[in-house]
């Protein structure tokens, strides 16, 4: 019963493909490929990440953490959190992860926005692309509102959340360390 | 393919430090990692599962379909709805852009793409959520929708 309880997403998801595969076979079809490449670039993505995170926990200690991405590391720590968003790294929900741990070792919300939008929208390689279809001109004018936006995100949600903390979030960390 | 290069070859390095250093703690590193990625495990799934069912309904061609080479806001409203919901890889979100800018849709439009596209993942929000917090993934995607259309039409009006 817990692991049904566990795993409800993904169950109702595949209740949702069945229906379509009796209804909407065409689509079923496309739908199962998608999901199959992905996982296919999941597995060899997530174990791999999941280790490094845990290597980062047991050797980082936490104040140095705390001193580089922490709420006193001031425009350092932006500059620092925005280097590393930009690494090419792979797709963003390698990144939430990441972050998760950052945070409980005591990284600022404010860095880890910018962190997570670096990831998402800054990436280097993706900035290739980018120039190579739509232009340098469109290219760089994006880069520098996303940046803008992301500076002004990172300060209205650490604000936020200092005013009114997620404690289901807080609670759910605390149980299970 | 680079990225699998690239987090391999990262991972083997530390993995050979940390060993050589102390076999203790890279114990304790694998406990960790293994069980965060249990933890994970249903919502990442999941993901997978909403992916496929939004790209499978949601094809390059269906969008070029609903964006289209109309101009006007209610374009460039469509454009960032759908870059929201989905999660293209930027090898095909960019050619497909580029094709949908020369074959005439407005800047406004394709900026509301593809700024909504890396900025907002409603497909991911479960995994968001689990590892985050609900107030701090609403705050995250609603703030970045917002920002997004402000962008796009910054970018509409200047370019």
């Amino acid at each position: 019963m817990k692991i049904l309880k566990k795993f409800k997403l993904p169950f109702v998801i595949l209740f949702i493909y069945i229906l379509l595969a009796i209804w909407m076979p065409s689509i079923a079809k496309s739908s199962s490929r998608v999901t199959l490449d992905y996982f296919k670039e999941m597995a060899l993505i997530m174990p791999p990440v999941f280790l490094l995170m845990g290597l980062i926990e047991v050797w980082i200690p936490k104040d140095k953490i705390q001193k580089w991405l922490g709420k006193d590391s001031g425009i350092k720590g932006g500059l620092i959190s925005i280097a590393l968003g930009t690494l090419p790294t792979g797709p963003l929900y390698v990144a939430f992860p990441m972050t998760a741990s950052l945070l409980h070792s005591g990284a600022s919300v404010n860095n880890m926005v910018l962190f997570l939008g670096s990831w998402a929208a800054l990436k280097i390689p993706q900035l290739m692309i980018e120039i190579k279809f739509l232009g340098l001109p469109f290219t760089l004018l994006r880069f520098s509102l996303t940046l803008a936006a992301l500076i002004i995100m990172g300060l209205i949600m650490d604000l936020t959340l200092k005013k009114s903390p997620d404690k289901k979030w807080i609670d759910s960390l605390n149980k299970n360390s | 393919m680079i990225t699998i290069i690239m987090i391999y070859g990262l991972l083997s390095i530390f993995l050979l430090i940390s060993f050589i250093k102390s076999k203790e703690n890279t114990k304790k590193a694998f406990k960790i990692g293994g069980k965060a990625l249990l933890k994970s495990a249903p919502s990442l799934l999941g993901v997978l599962g909403i992916v496929g069912l939004t790209l499978g309904v949601l094809t390059p061609q269906t969008i070029s379909k609903l964006v289209g080479a109309e101009a006007g806001y209610t374009a460039t409203i469509i454009a960032g709805l759908l870059g929201a919901v989905t999660l293209i890889p930027s090898l095909i979100a960019f050619p497909l852009a580029g094709s949908l800018l020369r074959s005439g849709a407005t800047i406004m439009t394709i900026s509301a793409f593809i700024t909504t596209l890396v900025m907002v993942g409603l497909v991911t929000v479960p995994l968001e959520v689990k590892e985050l917090g609900k107030k701090f993934t609403i705050l995250r995607n609603g703030l970045g929708f917002i920002s997004a259309l402000i962008i796009a039409f910054i970018m509409g009006v200047v370019l």
